[in-house]
């Protein structure tokens, strides 16, 4: 706390490293252990995530740390085998829409003119519609399913990636070094992959990260209103539904929904600071 | 005077001029573009659906017989081409009609106009809610920059949006209502309690107006829990963004010029800071609102609360596709005609601000 209050205010960020961010490292440490626990599962897990042998509800105790549910499992090893959803599927679905969306922008920006309106006319059009609803309606007419629930979100998510690479290349394309490369004979495939592309990396890397949280957010959002992974598949939103049909018995909801909590805050922590260590301009660029 | 215009002159002049009608009419267009491209993706989902609808709604039997399936076909008109059916499709959007959902077996547009008002009500005051408490929450953490208080905020900001709402919503229920007794339960009215005449569909509202106070306190109380859940999210996103777009302005070479003639630190911000900032702030609670709505899906359904929410809940569970498509139309048409408020709102504000693209 005392490093960061003597630091300048107005000292460029950019030279920070992240490890220097004290939230970052938290995000890091908390990332690493529900990758560590989703890797060793079977190890660390105490019981078959599945096996109904306990009673019905037993409250938390020093035989199941988070209690049982309402058939009999226990919770901390549902929730140790959740880590294997959660964690792959989110960052699955921020690496499918960042492609999409990113090939949709590239052709947008660097293509322009009427392809570019009508591109961008239709990321307006997934843009309005309400996240959490169209991955609904897309899940629902697909079927409920966990593959069926990434195909959702891909959709919903990969508008954002589209509007951020169509405007970093418009930038880029203004650069003397693009116009150099076209004149010296460059086809547009080239132009696109080597002088254009290094400008899109970082930035796309960083909202990225900064995704990966609402990509877990939706998922487990769709999970507990039974739109993603079916029972008997341990998954967070799925046990926090159980824990809302529930309610009084409180350990059946709010452990899951803490793990959920943790992995997310933990991916906003680290996306917060991989943009705060970015320079200025890229990070207004994300922002906005 | 206005030089008189030719039909051809009015038009271009409507669709590229510069002036406040121009604008207007420009926004106009492009919402309604927007709005037809919305059902086009709807019309989309519903093709999408794995399963033969003649299928489901004809019994074995009746399957199995071509002239029936054939009649079925042309009854709904399953027999003509996509582009025709979507057509069709748009025609009958045009006369609110929206399709039977499967689910209460009633037209949904009877359905959402049930439900949408509950909705209404606990968005608008969630919104008001956020709107406030992020715009002071980010005020302080932007002028306290680095120092402890803008520390806790950003800590507490980042953690309201990354809450999951339906568990947010689970644990403030078991906490107020269960543990503490503070809430009054689920639902909008307590059980038998009678709805004021139907006004407005917003019950706090429609007392007023019936002057009923009692069924106002009544219905506010039911109200404010689910809408303090679904703020907290739209909490941490202003928030958010107000400590940024404050931080940016204070960067400026004018506020610095105040600060230097001696203007009190608070006048600064009022009069230098804030103003510019209120512009992009308002952009962002209105686009907050409509993701309200939407938010709304996970938590009405842990306080029974009977809104749109709740009915998309239900019609994603029984696969009614009618009806969810029905919800999100509603919702994304929402958003839309916000965004252009927001825009018109932001030209009116400020007049230098010619739309760019």
């Amino acid at each position: 706390m005392k490093l960061n209050l003597l630091k300048s205010s107005n000292k460029p960020k950019n030279s920070e490293s992240i490890w220097r961010q004290p939230l970052a490292v938290v995000g890091i440490g908390i990332i690493a252990t529900w990758t560590f626990l989703a890797v060793f599962a079977p190890w660390i897990a105490p019981f078959d995530p599945n096996a109904q042998d306990a009673d019905k509800f037993l409250s938390p105790s020093s035989v199941h740390w988070m209690g049982t549910d309402e058939l009999n499992r226990d919770i901390w090893s549902r929730i140790v085998y959740g880590a294997r959803i959660s964690l792959p599927y989110s960052i699955l679905l921020v690496f499918l829409s960042a492609t999409l969306g990113s090939i949709v922008g590239a052709i947008s920006g660097y293509a322009g003119g009427k392809v570019d309106s009508f591109l961008m006319r239709v990321t307006d059009i997934f843009f309005a519609f309400p996240g959490i609803v169209l991955a609904m309606a897309v899940a629902a007419a697909l079927g409920p399913q966990i593959r069926n629930a990434v195909i959702a979100i891909t959709i919903v998510a990969w508008p954002v990636y589209a509007r951020l690479v169509r405007g970093l290349i418009l930038n880029a394309k203004q650069n003397d070094y693009v116009t150099a490369s076209a004149l010296l004979g460059s086809s547009s495939r080239r132009t696109m992959f080597v002088d254009l592309r290094p400008n899109l990396s970082g930035p796309v890397f960083v909202l990225a990260s900064l995704e990966v949280g609402n990509a877990l957010l939706l998922l487990s959002g769709l999970s507990f209103l039974g739109l993603g992974a079916q029972p008997p598949t341990a998954e967070w939103g799925a046990m926090v539904s159980m824990g809302a049909a529930n309610f009084d018995r409180w350990w059946v909801g709010l452990f899951p929904g803490l793990a959920i909590l943790t992995a997310v805050l933990a991916f906003n922590f680290i996306g917060d600071a991989l943009r705060d260590a970015l320079d200025p301009r890229t990070a207004k660029a994300l922002r906005d | 005077m206005e030089p008189v215009l030719g039909k051809q002159g009015l038009k271009k002049r409507l669709l590229s001029g510069t002036g406040f009608t121009p604008f207007i009419v420009r926004r106009l267009l492009t919402s309604i573009l927007l709005v037809i491209g919305v059902t086009f993706i709807s019309f989309t989902i519903t093709q999408l659906v794995p399963g033969d609808p003649v299928a489901a709604n004809l019994g074995q039997s009746a399957y199995s017989d071509p002239a029936i399936v054939a009649a079925f076909e042309k009854e709904f008109g399953l027999d003509q081409p996509v582009p025709v059916q979507y057509i069709k499709y748009l025609g009958n959007l045009l006369q609110g009609d929206f399709g039977v959902s499967l689910s209460s077996k009633r037209p949904v547009i009877e359905d959402l106009r049930e439900y949408f008002p509950a909705t209404l009500e606990i968005a608008a005051v969630a919104v008001f809610l956020s709107f406030f408490v992020g715009l002071f929450l980010g005020i302080v953490s932007a002028i306290t920059r680095d120092k402890l208080p803008d520390q806790i905020i950003r800590v507490f900001s980042l953690t309201g949006v990354s809450m999951p709402a339906f568990w947010t919503a689970l644990t403030a229920f078991y906490i107020f209502f269960f543990v503490l007794g503070w809430a009054p339960g689920t639902g909008r009215l307590e059980p038998g309690g009678e709805p004021p005449a139907n006004v407005t569909g917003l019950f706090t509202i429609d007392a007023l107006i019936a002057g009923d106070f009692d069924t106002f306190k009544q219905a506010f109380s039911y109200l404010l829990l689910p809408a303090m859940v679904l703020a907290i999210y739209a909490i941490g996103v202003l928030t958010r963004f107000t400590r940024a777009s404050i931080l940016e302005i204070l960067g400026n070479d004018y506020v610095r010029a105040a600060r230097a003639k001696g203007l009190p630190e608070y006048l600064v911000i009022r009069r230098h800071v804030l103003r510019p900032a209120l512009l992009s702030i308002i952009t962002v609670a209105g686009v907050a609102f409509a993701s309200l709505l939407a938010g709304s899906v996970l938590v009405e359904n842990v306080f029974s609360w009977p809104g749109l929410g709740q009915y998309a809940y239900r019609a994603a569970i029984g696969l009614d596709l009618p009806g969810i498509m029905g919800v999100s139309m509603v919702v994304a048409t929402v958003y839309i005609f916000m965004n252009l408020l927001v825009d018109i709102l932001y030209r009116v504000i400020d007049p230098q601000m010619k739309d760019s693209k």
